[in-house]
């Protein structure tokens, strides 16, 4: 006989699992609909205002274009994984989103090493990513395969290096620990947090950029480059193998943005003081997804080799000094 | 060292400057003009394709030169004239138009010494049917629209 | 190649870069012979748009190949235009009233700045930045809907006339250039700070494919690619045709041959137009815009001509061969983009994949004006 604490928790889990994807496919779709909307303020027009009142059902005619398509395999494909790829690509960042404490009681699981499952998870996609592109049989995504892992290795290093000072001050791995710790306002935030290391903000700083760089975001869409590799990894995907590419790719960023907003913002916690719930955590986590549109809207993209040299030569040792003098002020103060 | 915390400092300094001037634009109205709800005036001069201008009576001003036929570099005018009893000029008989070679030069309407030609300010020629493009001039106005 | 590299076996890859590519603009052709992302061959087949402009020139009679001009290179379509009357202007011997050249140069200085304005938002698009092109496709708006009023058409204008130009403008666009003066000068350090000095921008150009001036000599380019290599090479000023000795430009050259140097030539470039435009609009003479008596059915005495103009793109030549009769017997176009593409193949090697599409950018091809 089973317990009966064990199938509720069963069932709350399935009912989280489900309610997840949902919340990975929605914000695939609207932050796809923002991708088109915001870039239309900066650019002086409309964007898309045809389907639905201003345009907002626009990613369900999306949705069922591409559903509709049909999804081609070359010759010469290594069909297994080929079709393997886009699912890699897609599990991590809905289990990455398990982990995340969204308020103090809306959470799938509050594991004491969350922070270590986000980012074991998180480097999953890079292998999506890289099959994806190397099963294609095509040269333009065989390139973007190559480019995608030195990519990411050199990204995960100073992204990393944040973290573990991070981790060094709040003398923690659970998420929910972490946001707790910030509480009140927003001068408790880790990002002003300038008795464990001055350089907070900078760490921030650091791991914004390194989260663009590991969801692949421009300036750093060194394996989507369009005008280079026509469209990376994905050129021969058609149909919802490429849905779930770019389903993938806005988890990626809800992943990275919320992880941001727990670390460094105070997760659910208001800047005030006042009412902390789950409406502070979303508004945060959107007000970030919009800086990463707007990034990308600004700027032209990097070249391969000045986004390696930024990671070597300026991220990782600023990281590297980050963590050292973060370790130095806690032997100190601490 | 000096050079490369400069440049480093030059560099976020620019990027801001980039973001600054993108979020400053989104305050600007759209520039944009939604088309099929909103459409531009045309000017005077637009050279679409041509058309023949009616006189007091109702009958084109065209004697039948071949003026036109003769200038036009990719020979889409055909027509015929002839001439009426009794009348003191040529009259037309057949003008057709084959938009499909038209360059929209406007070289026609320029060799025309009766101002007997002109351009029309019609622009929504999209057709699937190719037939549609050989246009008969002499059809009264509205008829040679393709749908 | 290091040693070490080269004792391992290495593999060569061809990528067919084009015809349909988001980065040819065009239906032009790289066989990229590759080693990993590194150019070791690059060669561009070209051809695909071939539509014998040539040969047209010398099956149909002089006026009525005008409107061909306009569709060689249609972005600039002004100068083909300019170049090809000017070319028949010289071996008819027809003498052009003073106030159709002022025209001239005005339309096609306009001309020069909505093409430099399409290539500032297109290499950008090249680099991966999107929102530039939007910035100046509407600014670019501004020069068409000003020429439309004039011509008639927003791209193939076919304006120029043997002995002058067709229409002649009114005060409206007079105050209209005026207008479109004063808000691109206000809108120029913007560009300046949105796009010169962004460091993705700059690491992206800055010592990126340096073409020296030797190889620009040895391939014929001209244009803003040879000023960028530090060149003076500029036929308004070497070998001056219509009214332009009249104004007081200059001439913008920057010796560093890379990516950077063509953009800030045509970045200036912009700027010295609008200074010619400003003159020739406070210099303009009244009078006729056509030449009297110019026969409707040209006959040109035997001869041979060559005319030269500089075109947005580089110089572009027309040569005409008459032997009397109303029909050219020889038509030579000299295409700016054809020479600047044939660069590609010698400068390109050992370059990078995006390096050598921004050069490739750099080099501001419109692709029909090279198969013609």
């Amino acid at each position: 006989m089973i317990p009966q604490e064990i199938i509720w928790e069963v069932v709350r889990l399935t009912l989280y699992v489900v309610g997840l994807i949902a919340f990975a496919a929605f914000n695939a779709a609207y932050l796809s609909l923002a991708e088109r909307k915001v870039p239309a303020l900066f650019q002086l027009r409309y964007g898309p205002k045809e389907v639905g009142p201003y345009g907002l059902l626009q990613p369900v005619a999306d949705g069922l274009k591409l559903m509709s398509k049909q999804l081609l395999v070359q010759d010469g494909t290594d069909v297994f994984l080929f079709k393997l790829a886009p699912v890699m690509v897609i599990v991590p960042a809905v289990m990455c989103l398990a982990v995340i404490p969204f308020s103090e009681t809306v959470s799938a699981r509050n594991i004491s090493l969350g922070l270590l499952a986000v980012f074991s998870f998180s480097s999953v996609h890079v292998l999506g990513t890289m099959l994806g592109g190397w099963a294609s049989y095509n040269k333009y995504a065989s390139i973007a395969a190559a480019r995608v892992v030195a990519q990411n290795i050199a990204y995960e290093i100073p992204l990393l290096l944040v973290v573990v000072a991070l981790v060094m001050a709040t003398h923690t791995c659970n998420l929910h620990e972490i946001v707790d710790q910030q509480a009140g306002a927003f001068w408790h935030w880790n990002v002003f947090r300038f008795q464990v290391s001055p350089l907070m903000p900078v760490s921030f700083l650091l791991f914004f950029i390194c989260m663009l760089a590991e969801a692949n975001r421009a300036p750093f869409d060194m394996y989507e480059a369009e005008s280079e590799l026509v469209a990376g990894a994905f050129t021969e995907y058609s149909g919802m193998g490429f849905g779930l590419f770019f389903i993938a790719e806005y988890a990626n960023i809800v992943v990275g943005c919320s992880m941001a907003t727990v670390l460094f913002l105070g997760g659910w916690h208001c800047p005030f003081g006042l009412l902390p719930g789950l409406h502070w955590f979303l508004i945060k986590l959107y007000v970030l997804c919009f800086c990463v549109i707007w990034v990308r809207w600004s700027f032209p993209r990097t070249q391969f080799y000045t986004l390696l040299n930024l990671s070597w030569k300026l991220l990782i040792p600023l990281a590297f000094i980050n963590l050292v003098l973060t370790a130095v002020m806690l032997k100190i103060f601490g | 060292m000096w050079n490369y915390l400069k440049e480093i400092w030059l560099g976020t300094y620019s990027l801001m400057v980039g973001m600054w001037i993108t979020l400053r634009l989104t305050f600007h109205r759209p520039v944009t003009v939604q088309y099929p709800y909103q459409t531009l005036k045309l000017p005077a001069r637009f050279r679409g394709h041509v058309q023949l201008p009616l006189d007091a009576n109702g009958k084109p001003k065209c004697v039948a030169c071949m003026a036109c036929a003769r200038a036009c570099p990719s020979n889409c005018i055909t027509m015929e004239g002839h001439k009426p009893e009794g009348a003191t000029r040529r009259e037309l008989s057949k003008y057709t138009l084959d938009f499909t070679t038209c360059s929209l030069c406007g070289l026609c309407v320029e060799s025309c010494n009766f101002d007997a030609l002109e351009f029309s300010k019609d622009y929504n020629l999209a057709s699937l049917d190719k037939g549609d493009y050989v246009m008969d001039l002499l059809k009264p106005a509205g008829k040679e629209q393709p749908k | 190649m290091t040693q070490g590299t080269q004792s391992i076996h290495r593999e060569t890859f061809v990528l067919n870069l084009g015809p349909q590519h988001p980065a040819t603009h065009g239906v032009l052709r790289i066989k990229l012979t590759m080693d990993g992302e590194y150019i070791e061959d690059a060669e561009p087949v070209i051809g695909y748009g071939h539509r014998m402009q040539e040969k047209m020139g010398e099956n149909r009679s002089y006026a009525k190949y005008l409107p061909n001009t306009a569709r060689l290179d249609y972005v600039a379509a002004m100068f083909n235009t300019h170049g090809y009357v000017c070319a028949v202007e010289r071996l008819a011997g027809i003498a052009v009233p003073e106030r159709a050249e002022f025209i001239r140069v005005i339309t096609a200085e306009l001309n020069r700045v909505a093409s430099h304005l399409l290539w500032v938002g297109a290499f950008l698009v090249d680099l991966g930045g999107f929102t530039p092109l939007l910035y100046t496709f509407d600014d670019r708006e501004q020069i068409l809907d000003l020429l439309e009023a004039t011509t008639g058409a927003r791209l193939t204008f076919c304006y120029y006339r043997f002995g002058g130009v067709c229409n002649d403008i009114d005060d409206d666009f007079v105050a209209g250039t005026r207008k479109f003066i004063a808000h691109l000068r206000s809108r120029m350090p913007m560009y300046h700070a949105f796009i010169t000095k962004n460091i993705i921008f700059r690491k992206r150009c800055e010592e990126i494919a340096v073409i020296s001036a030797e190889t620009c000599r040895k391939f014929g380019a001209t244009g803003p690619v040879i000023r960028g290599s530090g060149v003076a090479y500029d036929v308004r000023k070497l070998e001056p045709y219509s009214v332009y000795p009249r104004f007081n430009f200059n001439v913008p050259v920057y010796p560093e041959g890379d990516c950077m140097a063509r953009y800030r030539v045509r970045m200036d470039e912009i700027e010295e137009s609008l200074r010619i435009l400003e003159q020739a609009l406070d210099q303009l003479p009244g009078g006729p815009v056509m030449a009297e008596k110019v026969p409707r059915i040209l006959k040109p005495a035997k001869g041979d001509c060559y005319f030269n103009v500089e075109s947005a793109r580089g110089t572009f030549g027309v040569r005409l061969v008459s032997d009397g009769t109303d029909k050219a017997y020889r038509l030579k176009l000299r295409s700016p983009c054809f020479s600047n593409l044939s660069l590609f193949q010698e400068c390109s090697r050992g370059l990078l994949l995006p390096d050598a599409l921004a050069l490739l950018g750099s080099l501001d091809l419109v692709i029909p004006d090279i198969d013609r």
